[in-house]
């Protein structure tokens, strides 16, 4: 990881600018105007309001974003995972599944199906696979960690149980589980953070998933064992291919996994496109404001570390016109606090909803 | 930790404030904010007040009674109740309650009583009747409800009689007083006990907190009720009725402390390795201010809901015992004493109003439960 | 597995040993000795006191020394098998109490059994509709029952079935059965009998571990570790049955410490009402009558299974949850 001399600010950790990812075909997930609202008592609370971006086969996609942005509600939404008061209420999530070995080519509306349905869950599990946020609670501290896994096998493949544990023994062997054989009988409670993470890694891989949704997986480990966990992300990757969702609020991670970058806020996409143009040419100034608040090693010392001015807005109130107006350094009073942009991509460039690059308003559609 | 990171809650979770004005939340003070969610609450809300009315009539049931509750008379046993009614012949009268009149019969020689509806005895509200002293203070004659033009044994009998003729809805009235009272100071001996026992316990912790902890397990392995009854036992038959009073309410508590050591241990054990207890240390508060500025203001709300759930299993006990005659014993009133006269089949199947004082027993613990739980709900700001 | 039953093994004793203490200061709570109190009745009735008897009693009890042997007297008697002699029977206590303790067992073990075959399911059915109509309705049924004394049932059940159908619903036998020898048809008429307490007798239990379960799966639910399974595809009742009711159920075994003793405690006063030949009633006439040594065995003999009662409790949940399995050994 070195640093690009042509980094217009001084902030975050550049990716490798040997990585790059040409999207060619049909995306193998659409995500189109997602919309998910909680309807509480107090009112509705919109934490996913019209969010679209692609992933296609083989690709990374990063998630970023700060706290309360929704990201990931969205990526339950795609599981169909998102639990009462919340509800889909608009939007499509297509998912194209390439004809492969026994399995037919499939398009489908994942918004559309029916939640505790057949069909949405052998999706679960065996097309989508969910690495979650904290490991040490994802395993039930009442069954082996080995059980887990092949009860997700059995689900989604037609094995036997022996055959079921031993696919079970050689995914824990792959994410790098010491002595797996062993390891399939304990309980999750006995194991590391490190090594948690990585059982629970095993068991997405499970199923020979076609999608990883990885939500913040490194977030409740320590440091070291966080850059375990990512090396070993980006080795399955290297090796397998895999299409992954990487959800995330830490922007270090996304210069060294993504290969296209999704910034989200207050429930809407501000800004997306490959890594290298969000890290080199941010256009948004949510963005830029983020990049800058990353320390880096190369900044000059002892300078206070810029911060996003202000604090996100209470999920109740939402500001008028563009959500991050009043944070904004660049806002045009009459303007981005009355029409929210929408979020348009400029023939050649990348999708950006500001109003500084473009003139196209949202829809009013509530 | 697994426990500890296991609580970390979801940073993606939209958080949403009680309603009320976002604004007014913030500068709300504990109470009020208790209040606010407490208020939403609508059976607990009911329950409140069902607790007010209960209190009432055990603070004053002379005020409620109808009649003196010890005059007995052999002759008019067994009267059914002699409900207030609205309609006479069909037609919407003033509230007023039917005469009875009694017929012996010649061959089981009992008492045979049935609603006279020549006799209408109109209702009368601060109506004049025996003479008391309202709160043990102002000497007064009047009553919240009478009877226009009847007198001794004529007074419609609104729950009927029991085997000494004696007036069911005024001996529960007294009743009240003694029920309530039984289980309001037995829970007050226990909450001091147990905020005292629980508060050592969990401040001091190491050796006194392992011993403490051990007695209130083997106490809590005790089967209650024989315990009771042979405390309750052992109490001599020449005892005034105040002695067994007392008596009755620290045998309660006896045992009755335990559960609420628990919670305050509990409470003062989380709340020690709270963050803002920690915070209050490191910026140099005295032991004395963390514990009363910090700590208890933030356990009170808790010790309250717990005190409301106990006061409810105390009445179930004096309840038992008394039924079971080793309690609270006549001539004393309680509503276990009325509900001893219901022992068997063979009087319920005679007369079931006997067993109206259960009813009471019911509503009385159903409101203090829904009460209390309100108010624990309400207490807890994590609480949804 | 086997050094945490052996440790749970090695507290019994000692509190076999504190129950023991507490009864015998039980027996010795009424003023005066039994003795003393056990002559000035018969004298009052107008018998005549057989002072050779009252001696060889005053001798067998130790009444004479020092409590502290007395009390060791007492214990050691019980231990070699013999429980004493009622004074009021006039007969052994081993033979007053027998079978009455196996009826007790039997009416406690059934309630026990019926009250989570009960509130387990209203639990989870509670906890995963939440807010829904049934569960309002449970949360109602569960303030009744948690309520409702439970000799106030037993009348009120009792005075149905008599006035609506005739029916007499009291004792655990048929009067022809009642002193007849163990057979299989005086099994089946105890079966046909004894479902009426069983049912009274656990209601408020099946209150109190229905509202236990609903708050435990609540949290269990909302845990990640259900959301995991959900996320590999797994049916969602077969997801909440696998695992957070698991977790959810552990501690309600647990519970059995302190439900034990309360259902004897009950069992005592429906008994007295439903005239059920259990060790109820004679406890209440023991203690009436000042029967002391009476009394004190049956409290003695209560705390006994309540023992057992933790002791299979502790033994259950480290069956169900292997953090306490390990943690033990």
């Amino acid at each position: 990881m070195q640093q690009t001399p042509t980094a217009p600010d001084a902030g975050a950790t550049a990716p490798d600018p040997a990585r790059r990812f040409e999207r060619v075909g049909e995306p193998i997930l659409s995500i189109r105007g997602l919309k998910t609202h909680f309807t509480m008592d107090e009112g509705v609370v919109r934490a996913v309001d019209g969010v679209s971006f692609d992933l296609h086969a083989g690709e990374v996609v990063g998630v970023v974003g700060e706290s309360g942005c929704g990201k990931s509600i969205t990526m339950k939404s795609v599981l169909r995972l998102v639990q009462k008061p919340g509800r889909i209420v608009a939007g499509e999530i297509i998912y194209r599944r390439p004809a492969s070995g026994k399995h037919k080519a499939l398009e489908v509306d994942l918004a559309k199906l029916p939640e505790a349905g057949r069909r949405i869950r052998q999706i679960r599990g065996g097309d989508i696979a969910l690495i979650p946020q904290e490991p040490m609670a994802s395993f039930s501290p009442l069954h082996s960690i080995g059980s887990q896994i092949v009860e997700a096998i059995l689900l989604h493949q037609d094995v036997s149980k022996r055959e079921a544990k031993e696919i079970a023994i050689e995914k824990l062997r792959e994410v790098g589980m010491p002595s797996p054989e062993q390891r399939f009988d304990a309980y999750s409670w006995q194991l590391s953070g490190g090594l948690r993470q990585r059982a629970i890694i095993a068991m997405a891989l499970s199923c020979n998933p076609a999608i990883l949704v990885a939500d913040e997986p490194t977030t409740a480990i320590d440091v070291t064992t966080q850059a375990q966990v990512l090396e070993l992300l980006k080795q399955l990757q290297r090796e397998h291919g895999s299409s992954i969702v990487f959800i995330t609020h830490d922007l270090g991670v996304i210069a060294q996994l993504a290969d296209h970058v999704v910034v989200m806020y207050l429930g809407r996409v501000m800004e997306q496109g490959p890594v290298h143009d969000i890290f080199h040419r941010p256009r948004h100034p949510y963005t830029r404001a983020l990049l800058q608040s990353v320390p880096s090693l190369h900044a000059e010392p002892r300078i206070q570390l810029p911060t996003v001015a202000g604090s996100i807005p209470h999920p109740l109130q939402r500001p008028t016109g563009c959500p991050f107006h009043p944070r904004c350094p660049d806002a045009m009073p009459g303007r981005c606090d009355v029409a929210m942009p929408a979020l348009y991509a400029a023939p050649g460039g990348s999708p950006v909803a500001c109003f500084l690059h473009h003139d196209h308003e949202e829809a009013d559609d509530g | 930790m697994p426990e500890v990171a296991a609580n970390v809650p979801d940073l993606d979770a939209p958080d949403v404030v009680t309603k009320g004005g976002a604004s007014a939340v913030y500068v709300a003070p504990a109470w009020k904010l208790t209040w606010w969610r407490f208020r939403k609450h609508k059976l607990a809300l009911v329950s409140l007040w069902v607790v007010v009315l209960i209190t009432a009539i055990a603070a004053m049931p002379e005020f409620f009674a109808t009649q003196d509750p010890n005059t007995t008379s052999a002759r008019h046993a067994f009267i059914p109740p002699q409900t207030i009614q609205f309609v006479h012949e069909g037609r919407p009268a003033m509230p007023f309650a039917y005469g009875v009149v009694g017929q012996r019969d010649p061959r089981t020689l009992r008492m045979e009583w049935a609603i006279d509806t020549e006799v209408r005895y109109p209702v009368r509200l601060f109506a004049r009747g025996f003479e008391y002293r309202l709160l043990g203070l102002i000497p007064t004659d009047r009553h919240l409800i009478g009877f226009a033009g009847a007198s001794g044994t004529d007074i419609p009998n609104l729950l009927g009689t029991d085997r000494l003729g004696r007036d069911q809805w005024s001996r529960l009235t007294y009743g009240t007083r003694i029920s309530l009272s039984i289980g309001l100071v037995a829970v007050a001996l226990s909450t001091v006990l147990g905020i005292l026992l629980g508060g050592i316990s969990g401040y001091f912790g190491g050796l006194v907190d392992n011993v403490i902890q051990r007695l209130i397990e083997l106490l809590q392995a005790l089967p209650p009720i024989p315990v009771w009854l042979a405390l309750s036992a052992a109490l001599p038959r020449t005892w005034p009725v105040t002695w067994v009073y007392f008596a009755i309410t620290v045998i309660l508590a006896l045992l009755g402390w335990t559960r609420l050591a628990r919670e305050v241990r509990g409470r003062f054990l989380s709340l020690r390795e709270e963050d803002f207890v920690l915070a209050a240390r490191l910026v140099g508060a005295s032991r004395a201010r963390v514990i009363f500025s910090h700590m208890v203001p933030s356990f009170t709300s808790h010790i309250i809901a717990a005190t409301t759930l106990a006061i409810p299993l105390m009445i179930l006990n004096e309840t038992f015992l008394s039924f079971l005659g080793l309690g609270m014993r006549p001539p004393a009133i309680s509503w276990g004493v009325m509900l001893q006269e219901s022992q068997n089949l063979q009087s319920v199947v005679n007369a079931p109003w006997l067993m109206i004082p259960g009813l009471f027993v019911i509503v009385t613990v159903l409101a203090l439960n829904i009460l209390g739980d309100g108010l624990r709900d309400a207490a807890d700001p994590y609480s949804s | 597995m086997h050094w945490f039953i052996l440790k749970r093994l090695l507290v019994v004793p000692f509190m076999l040993f504190i129950f023991s203490i507490i009864s015998f200061v039980l027996i010795q709570a009424p003023p005066g000795d039994f003795l003393t109190s056990y002559i000035a009745e018969l004298t009052q009735g107008g018998s005549s006191v057989d002072q050779a008897q009252i001696d060889a009693l005053r001798q067998t009890y130790g009444l004479d020394r020092p409590m502290v042997e007395q009390y060791f007297t007492w214990i050691g008697r019980m231990l070699q098998g013999d429980l004493g002699v009622s004074l009021e029977w006039n007969r052994a206590n081993s033979e007053l109490i027998g079978e009455r303790l196996l009826l007790t067992l039997l009416l406690t073990t059934f309630s026990l059994l019926f009250t989570w075959a009960v509130a387990i399911p209203i639990g989870i059915i509670s906890a995963t509709r939440k807010y829904s109509l049934v569960d309002y309705v449970f949360t109602v049924l569960n303030y009744i029952g948690l309520a409702t004394p439970n000799f106030l049932l037993a009348l009120v059940l009792m005075w149905i079935a008599f006035d609506r159908f005739g029916l007499s619903v009291t004792g655990l036998f048929s009067p022809e059965f009642a002193q007849a020898p163990w057979s299989w048809a005086r099994v089946a008429d105890l079966m046909s009998h004894i479902w009426l307490p069983m049912i009274v007798l656990g209601v408020a239990g099946t209150a109190q571990i229905a509202r236990v379960v609903r708050a435990n799966l609540l949290d269990e639910l909302g845990k990640p570790y259900s959301e995991m399974a959900r996320a590999k595809g797994l049916p969602e009742w077969k997801l909440v049955l696998k695992y957070p009711t698991r977790v959810a159920i552990a501690p309600v075994v647990s519970t059995l410490g302190w439900y034990f003793p309360q259902l004897l405690s009950g069992g005592v006063v429906v008994s007295v009402v439903m005239s059920l030949p259990t060790i109820g009633p004679l406890l209440l006439r023991a203690l009436v009558g000042q029967d002391m040594y009476l009394a004190g065995v049956i409290i003695l003999l209560f705390s006994v299974l309540t023992v057992i009662g933790t002791l299979v409790s502790d033994i259950l949940l480290a069956v169900l949850d292997p953090r306490i399995r390990m943690d033990g050994a």
